[in-house]
Parts: C-alpha cells; structure tokens; sequence
C-alpha cells in the first residue's frame, strides 16, 4: 500500500533515547490529529517495542535502532520498530505475557501491552539477524 | 522524572513525578532501594499521582519493590494510579501481591 507520509529516524540503543522515540512518534502521528487516547496508545506502544530493542536486541551491544512510520490510506498508521540484533528465538513465548529474559525488573509484559495498544502487531525475527515489529493502528476520523 | 522520597515513622513515601519508561525505572530503582534497605520500612507508599507516562517498565518497577519489601518484611502499597495504569498493573497480578488504589476521581 502506498504512504501519503513517511518518515524515518535512526538512533543509537541507548535508553534515554525511549523517550526521544516515543516523543518523535506522538509528533508525526499528531498530523492526523489523533484523539488523545489514540496518542497515549501510539506512545506507549512504541515505547515497549524501542526498549525491547535496546534491552533484548542489543542486549550487550549499542547498535542502531530504526523506526519508521508511514500513513496509510484511510488514516491508517504503520510503525515499524527494527534493529539488528540478537533475535528472537521463539516469538510465541517472547509474545506470551509475563515471559521475559529480561531479570527481576522486566514484567514481560512488552508485547501484552503493545497488542492492547495497537490493531495490529507483527513480529519477524531471526537469531543474530534482528527483529522488526511492525503495529498497525487505525487512528479515528475527524 | 522525578522523585520525591518523604520519610515517616515507619513508613516510606515515594512520589513520583514525570514519566516512567525502562530508562526512568533503572534510575528510579536505586534511590528508592537505596531508602527502602537504610530505613527497613514497615511500608512503601509508591504514589503515582504525578506520573504522565508509564509503560510495562512501571509494573517491573513496582514487581521489584514488592519482592524487596518481602526480603525486609514491609508491605507495598502503590496509590493514586490512573485507569490505565491501574488495569495494566492488575493485568501483571500486583493487585494479589500488595495494595492497589485508584486516582479519586473528584
């Protein structure tokens, strides 16, 4: 499907850029001038899939963190969050709640959180080849 | 984010400010240890009044502290959440582990 609008940002897995990344996301997205619930659902989402990125992906490393929007036709907004990290080796267990490799401080809630979010969430991975996580959300119509 | 870390009798009361990501629960996490393992309270008042954000690193914040408290024998009451947090927090099963309140809505 072809974009009206795109963007794109590159950024180092550092986690004082989750907030950079949400922010940036809540401000393309507020072209379409979302409700307000709509906005914390975007925020919130893209902020589990970055950290995931920069506490699972490059779990050891710091490496590029790229996220992508798009507005689809019809008000349809797709995100993808991707980086080139460690992977994931079996997505339906990283999917399931509670599940986490992330120590005592995660509540493995990641994924949970971002299908209560968004409309739509994909998941393509590969072990030592990265993982993008594409949310789709449809954003109410004025 | 922000803390403000207020000490009563036996009683530790946290308020936090700002919003609460993975990068804001990591520093977040060690000053509030850093008071819960000097005064051994009997409880942990975490209020989330002022909190503007919160994704799934808030619940891992507030999992963590109840698993310290058990360690010194404390309780864990978090407080003042919004709907949001409240449902994503009893989602994770806090709401069995220590005390949940909702905002007041006035």
């Amino acid at each position: 499907m072809k974009a009206e609008n795109e963007m794109r940002l590159v950024f180092p897995a550092k986690s004082i850029n989750e907030s950079f990344a949400r922010t940036a996301a809540a401000v393309f997205a507020a072209l379409l001038d979302p409700t307000v619930e709509e906005l914390s659902d975007l925020k919130t989402a893209v902020s589990e899939a970055v950290t995931n990125a920069i506490v699972h992906g490059y779990r050891d490393t710091v490496g590029d963190v790229f996220l992508q929007m798009a507005v689809l036709p019809g008000r349809r907004l797709r995100i993808r969050v991707r980086d080139k990290g460690v992977g994931i080796a079996d997505i339906a267990k990283a999917r399931e709640p509670l599940f986490t490799t992330g120590g005592e401080e995660r509540a493995g809630l990641g994924f949970a959180v971002m299908e209560s979010c968004m409309d739509r969430v994909r998941v393509r991975s590969r072990v030592g080849g990265g993982t993008t996580v594409t949310l789709e959300k449809q954003i109410s119509g004025k | 984010m922000s803390a403000k870390i207020e000490y009563r009798k036996a009683e530790i009361c946290v308020l936090l400010d700002g919003e609460i990501d993975h990068h804001a629960a990591s520093l977040l996490r060690v000053s509030i240890d850093d008071a819960v393992l000097h005064k051994r309270p009997r409880l942990l008042i975490l209020d989330f009044g002022a909190v503007t954000f919160m994704d799934s690193s808030g619940v891992g914040l507030v999992m963590g502290r109840y698993k310290l408290l058990r360690t010194v024998g404390g309780r864990l009451r978090v407080q003042n959440l919004s709907p949001a947090a409240y449902k994503v927090m009893r989602l994770a099963g806090l709401d069995k582990l220590g005390e949940l309140r909702q905002k007041e809505v006035i």
